[in-house]
């Protein structure tokens, strides 16, 4: 699909590429291929890409002098996307422990969806989310793919302590809190996998484009990996597959 | 080694900040005011990504364990070695054992202190930045000891004829270039924007900077997207609030304006109750 992109200088140092203004995978494709041609064509020393949901960074180390020359490079780049090879794919299983001391939200979502909280955690662990990007927090996951059923508006007042590795929803949004922070969502359940290391190189084993599941475990496994992972650098299990 | 004797309100170890990691939601950080960072580190000859200590309000009390030189630069916050106050923007010969105090900034926020060769903290990320839950520490601490190369011999500071340029800070101005949303805004807002002293609210931080007055608003939150240290953004409450170094690497208000790379500096100088004008440029 080809879509009409905006390009605008940012800053000195930075231009914001915009696509249309919406949450969709075709989107995020034309975006990821775009991000990979254009982090090809720099070194990372000079050049650094972000992706949102609709819309591509680029940050150079020092002042673009010409802007439209560069503007003019990049659209070049664009064109010649199709032709580069797609990254490979990876399908992380993420584990989560459901029980009400790790999933202090869970009872109150439940009563208020009118639902039963095994339902919840079928709905929240059946999906394959696509992880759109990173951002917030270090090693915080912007997933998509929630399942409608489970929308459900933010707190009014945050918590004040949310502990590593909750996993909530919020508004029509799942995540993972990758450190101990504030925040208002809603707290279904826990993981005992570190999202964010800066002892692993890249410091967050997902990258935007990955996709992501679910996997609920009872309380004895929880505490079984959470040793494991705080041990060796451990990632979870994945899946590959070529987009 | 430098011991922490006293770390002041909130001092902390910046450099450049870090380039490559925000696809991972990793903030750049480095110093607010990065011109006076960069003309401590340039008069002392070392490279523009030598870290340094960054003081905020109230400075703190350093013992130097070996001799170097350091210069001063940044806010005035009195700086005296055994009781006898000291220049800025100088360079300072240091001799082994030697304590450097400092009080309240007197014109002025950020006062930095940078070493022959650079302070030799923890490198995470490919930075000596401090910022919560990528060093161990997001900031200094009573005790802290940090390394550095020490440094006996005199030498020729050959930049040293350069001069400081303080008007950069002490002006109220803070030139603005649109932000990606800037047209979403009525010609009154503009019109506002432009015209309106605001002040620094109590709000103020390494990671944003709160201005007051509200304006008027109406526009709707947007799709979460990339923001950038001096990014302004607007929110549905009218609040302006101006991402700062240590900002995230997204967020999910309109982009009104983004500051220049001076203006971000001159904003880091300032604290709760000064005033600024924005001023629009191409």
């Amino acid at each position: 699909m080809s879509y009409n992109l905006k390009f605008s200088r940012y800053n000195k140092c930075s231009i914001l590429i915009d696509w249309p203004s919406e949450i969709d995978e075709n989107i995020l494709n034309s975006i990821l291929n775009f991000k990979t041609s254009i982090l090809n064509h720099y070194s990372k020393q000079n050049v650094e890409v972000v992706n949102t949901y609709n819309s591509i960074l680029v940050i150079y180390d020092v002042a673009v002098e010409n802007i439209n020359a560069e503007f003019k490079r990049l659209k070049s780049l664009f064109k010649l996307q199709d032709r580069i090879e797609k990254p490979e794919i990876k399908i992380w299983e993420i584990p989560v422990c459901y029980n009400e001391e790790y999933g202090i939200d869970l009872d109150n979502l439940a009563l208020k969806k009118q639902c039963s909280k095994s339902e919840i955690i079928t709905l929240h662990s059946k999906v394959i989310y696509t992880v759109f990007f990173i951002g917030f927090l270090p090693g915080f996951l912007y997933l998509g793919g929630l399942d409608p059923k489970l929308y459900f508006n933010r707190k009014s007042t945050p918590n004040l302590n949310i502990k590593k590795g909750a996993v909530a929803i919020g508004g029509q949004q799942t995540g993972i809190y990758p450190q101990n922070s504030p925040g208002g969502w809603h707290i279904i359940g826990q993981t005992p996998v570190t999202l964010f290391n800066v002892d692993h190189n890249p410091p967050c084993f997902v990258k935007a484009g990955d996709k992501l599941k679910f996997k609920s475990i009872d309380k004895l496994e929880f505490l079984k990996l959470k040793k494991r992972f705080a041990k060796d650098a451990f990632t979870p299990k994945f899946s590959s597959t070529n987009a | 080694m430098l011991k922490v004797l006293k770390s002041g309100f909130y001092s902390s170890v910046q450099d450049k900040g870090r380039f490559g990691y925000r696809a991972y939601g990793v903030p750049r950080s480095g110093a607010m005011d990065a011109y006076s960072a960069d003309f401590a580190n340039a008069l002392l000859g070392n490279d523009a990504s030598a870290a340094v200590i960054e003081m905020t309000m109230v400075g703190g009390k350093f013992q130097f364990l070996e001799s170097t030189f350091i210069v001063i630069s940044g806010a005035d916050m009195s700086p005296a070695i055994n009781g006898n106050a000291v220049k800025q923007n100088t360079i300072i010969p240091i001799n082994a054992n030697t304590v450097v105090d400092f009080g309240n900034a007197l014109l002025g926020f950020r006062t930095y202190v940078a070493i022959k060769g650079g302070f030799r903290s923890e490198l995470v990320l490919e930075s000596r930045s401090q910022y919560n839950e990528i060093t161990t520490s997001a900031k200094l601490c009573k005790g802290d000891v940090i390394k550095y190369m020490p440094f006996a011999r005199s030498y020729n500071a050959a930049n040293a004829v350069v001069k400081y340029n303080k008007t950069i800070w002490t002006l109220n101005i803070i030139e603005v270039y649109q932000g990606p949303e800037f047209n979403w805004l009525s010609d009154v807002q503009k019109n506002q924007l432009f015209t309106t002293e605001f002040k620094v609210s109590k709000l103020n931080s390494r990671m944003a900077y709160q201005l007051t007055p509200l304006l008027k608003n109406d526009l709707k939150p947007i799709i979460t997207s990339p923001v950038l240290p001096g990014t302004v953004q607007l929110t549905p409450s009218g609040t302006l609030i101006v991402l700062m170094r240590d900002c995230q690497t997204t967020g999910g208000y309109p982009r009104i304006l983004q500051l220049t790379e001076n203006a971000i500096n001159s904003l880091g100088q300032k604290t709760i109750e000064n005033s600024i004008n924005l001023r629009l440029i191409e």
